[in-house]
Order: C-alpha cells, then sequence, then structure tokens
C-alpha cells in the first residue's frame, strides 16, 4: 500500500468522505451522468423522449451539425453578442466601478442603485425590454419622437434582424454592467493608495496614472471578469427568449437558443447533444486561450 | 485647488446620469404597472396618467391572475427547498474540505466547480430524458434536485472558505471537553458562521429565482411552472397587455432586489473575496 492509499483509510479521511457523500451524489449524479449520456446520445439517433432501440450513426450528427449554414449563422450571432456585450460591459463597468471609488456625496445610494440591475431577474429584465421597446406602444419610440430625433416608430426588435441583436445586447449591458463593475471594485481596493501619491508627485496627471497604474493592477481582475462574462455570454438564451424568440428572422438565434429547438421543437435530441458537446469544447477552448493571453500581457505589464 | 473641485463635480454629475440610466427602466416598468391600459396604448403616450390602480397587483396576490400566483408560490417553494437542502449538504462538505485532512482535497473541490463550467444545455437532453423515465416531469421535486445540483458547488465553496476564516482553536477546545466532530460543527462552527450561511443561502435563492432554461423544460402546467417561465409565456403569447406584464414582473423581482437591498454588505464581501482570490 502506497501513502496515499493509507491516507484515504484514516477515520478523518473516512468521515471526509463520508460528509462529502450527499454533495458528490447531488451535483455528479445530476451532472456527470447526464454527461456522458449526452456523448452516447449524440452518437445515435434519438428522436423520442421514450427509451427504445435507436440507430448507430458515429459522428454523422456532428459532421451534419458543422456542414448545417443556420449553426454557423448562429454561432456568428453567439460570437457577436458575446464579444460586444462583454467589451461593452467591461468599458462601462471599469467607468462605473471608478465612480464607485470615487469621493462621492451621496455613496451609499449609489451603491445601492448600480446593485440593482444585478438583482433584477433576466426574464423580468428581458420582458421589460421588451415592452419599452415595443414598435407601435413602446416608451422609447415615444420618447425619441417627442425629442424629434426620430420621425416615426420604429420596430426595433421586428424587423431588422442586426439590430434587434443590439437591442438584447443593449438589454443584457444594461443588467450586467453593475456586476462587472463590483467585481472591478473590489480589483480597484486592493490597489495600494502610495502608488497614486507616488505618481503625483512624480507629476504624473490622472489619465496617465490610470494608465500605468490602474489599468495593468486591474488586469487579473479584468482576466476573471472576461472568462466568467464569456462563458455566460456563450450561454445566452434567457434574454433573447423573453426579448425575440430568436426573430426577427431568425436573426438573434443563438447557438444555445439553435439547440434548444433542435431538440425540443424538432425532438432532434441526438443533434441537439451533438452541437451541446461542440458548444462545451468551444467554451473550454476560449477560456484557455484567453487565460493564456492574459497571463502573457501580465507578464509584458511587469 | 480648481482641478480638484472640478473633478469632484464631474464625479457628481457622471453618478447622476449613471444613477438615471439604470433607473428609468425601473421606473418605466413600476409605472406601466399601475396606470391604465388606455394610457399605456396611447400615441404617443400620454405623459401624465389619468388614473392609478394597484388593480393588477390585487389580481395577481388574490388568485384571478392564477397563472401567476402559482408561479410565484412554486418559485418560492423550490427556491426555499433547493436552499435548504443545499444548505446542509454544502455545510456538511465545507466542512470535510476546510477542515479534515483526506487525499485529493483540493481536486475534489475543483472537481465540483468545474462543473459550473458545463452548459446547461449539455444536460439539458439527458436530463430530460431521465426524469420523464421517473416521473419527475413538471414536478417541484424534479426541479429541487435539478437546482441542488447548480447551488451545491456554490454552498461547498463558500462555506469550506468560510470555515477556513474561524479559528482552529475553538473546535479543538470543544473536542477537549468530549464533543465529537460532528458536535463540535453543529454546537461550535455552526452559531459562530451565519453571517456565512446567511450570505450563501441568499445567493442561492437569488440563482433559483433567476433560472430560466431548467425551468422552462422540465415543467409544463402550473404544478411546478416557476414565475420566470409565466412571465416569458405570457409575454410570448400577449404582447399587448402591458400592465400586466410590467405588474408580474415587479412582483417577481421584489424578492431578489430586497434581498439585495437589505444584505448588499454580505453579498458583496461575498463576490468581491472570490473575485479576489481568483
Amino acid at each position: 500500500m502506497n501513502k496515499l492509499w493509507r491516507g484515504a483509510a484514516t477515520p478523518s479521511a473516512r468521515l471526509a468522505y463520508l460528509l462529502l457523500l450527499p454533495a458528490a451524489l447531488v451535483v455528479f449524479g445530476v451532472v456527470l451522468y447526464p454527461a456522458g449520456r449526452a456523448l452516447v446520445i449524440s452518437l445515435y439517433d434519438v428522436d423520442s423522449p421514450f427509451p427504445g432501440a435507436y440507430p448507430w450513426v458515429g459522428l454523422r450528427n456532428y459532421t451534419a451539425v458543422l456542414s448545417d449554414p443556420r449553426v454557423w449563422t448562429a454561432a456568428g450571432h453567439t460570437l457577436y453578442f458575446t464579444m460586444t456585450s462583454t467589451a461593452a460591459e467591461l468599458v462601462l463597468g471599469c467607468g462605473l466601478a471608478l465612480l464607485l471609488a470615487a469621493p462621492l456625496r451621496f455613496r451609499w445610494l449609489f451603491r445601492s442603485i448600480v446593485i440593482l440591475p444585478w438583482a433584477l431577474p433576466t426574464i423580468v429584465n428581458g420582458a421589460m425590454w421588451r415592452l419599452i421597446l415595443n414598435a407601435e406602444y413602446g416608451v422609447l419610440n415615444s420618447v425619441l419622437t417627442r425629442l424629434h430625433l426620430i420621425d416615426s416608430y420604429r420596430s426595433w426588435l421586428g424587423t431588422d434582424p442586426f439590430l434587434a441583436l443590439n437591442m438584447v445586447v443593449l438589454a443584457d449591458v444594461w443588467k450586467n454592467t453593475s456586476l462587472v463593475a463590483f467585481f472591478l471594485l473590489a480589483g480597484l481596493s486592493t490597489i495600494p493608495r502610495e502608488l497614486y501619491e507616488a505618481a503625483r508627485v512624480d507629476g504624473a496627471g490622472a489619465l496617465l496614472a490610470f494608465r500605468r497604474i490602474t489599468l495593468p493592477l486591474l488586469v487579473p481582475t479584468i482576466a476573471i471578469v472576461l472568462v466568467l462574462r464569456t462563458i455566460e455570454a456563450f450561454k445566452v438564451f434567457d434574454i433573447v427568449y423573453a426579448m425575440t424568440g430568436g426573430g426577427p428572422a431568425n436573426g438573434t438565434q443563438t447557438i444555445t437558443f439553435f439547440t434548444y429547438l433542435q431538440a425540443f421543437s424538432s425532438q432532434r435530441f441526438s443533434v441537439g447533444a451533438a452541437l451541446a458537446y461542440l458548444t462545451v469544447f468551444t467554451v473550454l477552448g476560449l477560456a484557455i486561450v484567453y487565460l493564456r493571453l492574459l497571463r502573457q500581457g501580465e507578464l509584458r505589464a511587469r | 485647488m480648481t482641478p480638484r473641485r472640478g473633478y469632484r463635480i464631474f464625479v457628481q454629475v457622471a453618478a447622476a446620469v449613471a444613477s438615471a440610466v439604470i433607473l428609468a427602466p425601473f421606473g418605466w416598468l413600476l409605472y406601466a404597472s399601475v396606470v391604465a391600459q388606455t394610457d399605456l396604448l396611447e400615441r404617443p403616450l400620454r405623459w401624465w396618467p389619468s388614473s392609478l390602480s394597484l388593480g393588477r397587483y390585487a389580481g395577481i396576490l388574490s388568485g384571478s391572475e392564477q397563472l401567476f400566483r402559482d408561479a410565484l408560490i412554486n418559485s418560492v417553494v423550490v427556491a426555499t427547498g433547493t436552499v435548504a437542502v443545499s444548505l446542509l449538504i454544502g455545510v456538511l462538505g465545507g466542512y470535510a474540505l476546510a477542515r479534515l485532512r483526506f487525499p485529493f482535497r483540493r481536486s475534489t473541490l475543483f472537481a465540483f466547480l468545474i462543473t459550473y463550467m458545463l452548459p446547461p444545455i449539455s444536460l439539458i437532453i439527458p436530463l430530460y430524458l431521465l426524469m420523464s423515465r421517473f416521473g419527475l416531469l413538471d414536478t417541484k421535486a424534479g426541479l429541487v434536485i435539478v437546482y441542488c445540483s447548480l447551488v451545491t458547488p456554490f454552498t461547498l465553496w463558500t462555506m469550506s472558505n468560510f470555515f477556513g476564516t474561524l479559528p482552529v482553536e475553538l473546535e479543538e477546545a470543544a473536542r477537549v471537553d468530549g464533543c465529537s466532530r460532528l458536535g463540535a460543527l453543529f454546537r461550535v462552527i455552526l452559531p459562530l458562521s451565519r453571517p456565512g450561511v446567511v450570505a450563501t443561502g441568499l445567493f442561492g435563492f437569488l440563482l433559483c429565482w433567476d433560472e430560466f432554461l431548467y425551468a422552462l423544460i422540465f415543467t409544463s402546467t402550473s404544478d411546478a411552472k416557476t414565475i420566470p417561465v409565466a412571465i416569458a409565456e405570457f409575454t410570448g403569447r400577449n404582447a399587448v397587455d402591458f400592465g400586466l406584464i410590467a405588474a408580474a414582473g415587479v412582483l417577481a423581482a421584489v424578492p431578489p432586489l430586497l434581498i439585495t437591498m437589505f444584505f448588499q454588505r454580505y453579498l458583496l464581501d461575498g463576490l468581491s473575496s472570490g473575485a479576489v482570490k481568483g
């Protein structure tokens, strides 16, 4: 018996396994087994929710998915959504974080206001923006016409697919910038004040100090936010479902939304499972690439 | 010093603008929930409402808008049940991760956390097939089981972090006095961990309250349908009843908004310690 296995038999180890057992049962039972099942399903042609004998098709579901132009369109929408929303949330979140750290008169009030969108349920957020952007009765149309910024009511979500996609991005940014801001604020609070004082003594202006001190020292936090938000944005489903239902002309269909339609509207469970697996690999790959890039950037900044 | 003063004013103005951008949609949602339908459908919009009424809220809460009331109740039941179960599981497992020595301790925690990376869409197909086989589709119990798998990795992690911050000596003293390990956990450690337990529970509640994809697929009637599903369905079907959608939205937003307002400190500390530690 080697040392490790002897370690596994001590009373404290046995108690530890006992205590962790319920967690393992719940999490891995509901995650690990289905994850394995999904892989199996993706190799067969399962087209109904009932047990039965389904034909083995090997990797054909995967090749079918990869050669389906609709998948690539949906992937393009997902990529666009992920990049624009994450970029906007980082830039705006950085501004908000600086404001939250600034000497404000009603700081506690501002804090409480900024946290609000984060607490709003995603579906409510989607429904709310759908009402605001409504083509005939929406408040945005009304405000913009009063201000003479547009001359007639516009359909923000209904006709132009690209405009609709941008509106979904807008709603997402409105909600999630607040979370990003609080993450960055936590990062800001770890930067020693003396650095700024030293910079001021050396005659550096606020902008230079921001570029040379704040930004480089925020890189680790930015990295975490970037990875988390990318993973989240890649999974985007709720807000699309509530705001546009994938339309107009499938212009806001994201990869998760397309997978959902394949599996649960068309009952093509195997195609859905293959798509889901491709999504998992893409997300993991993206996360790894990101972390590597940012680590390099961090090294260079030092 | 004039530039400092200019900066102060600039910051103040910027904060006011940001607040307005954040509050305006909320204001609109509230407004739409209390004014008459005819005001909402006027073009261009009426700025001054002809009448205000809380009738829609009364309708939902008293049950004449059955769909929403049932969904609200289901959401509360499912979220509370999930939090109770996964807190208990998380306290036990978190204690093991924080205090006991055993091989593969770090990898165990990591294995739990990595499940968060998997998009739910990749699990949902086999889960659907499984649940249909066990008769768990469209039941609150089924949803609680699935949600526990979402919330438990999180409760494990935060509880083990929290236990890690408590001094070991307290527990050792209790054990010298004849407490077993579990006795020490429940009699000494847990009472001291109330802030951690509260923050973790609230976060879990928020997670469940917001969840949509699983609820959409796994529920179909008012037996288990949660409030996000009810709102999404109603919004999709009935595009013009703005007021009712708005009122249901406000009601769905009230619990998480209250939680975040009152427990801001707890939640933000939890968030930021996670962010800084990575």
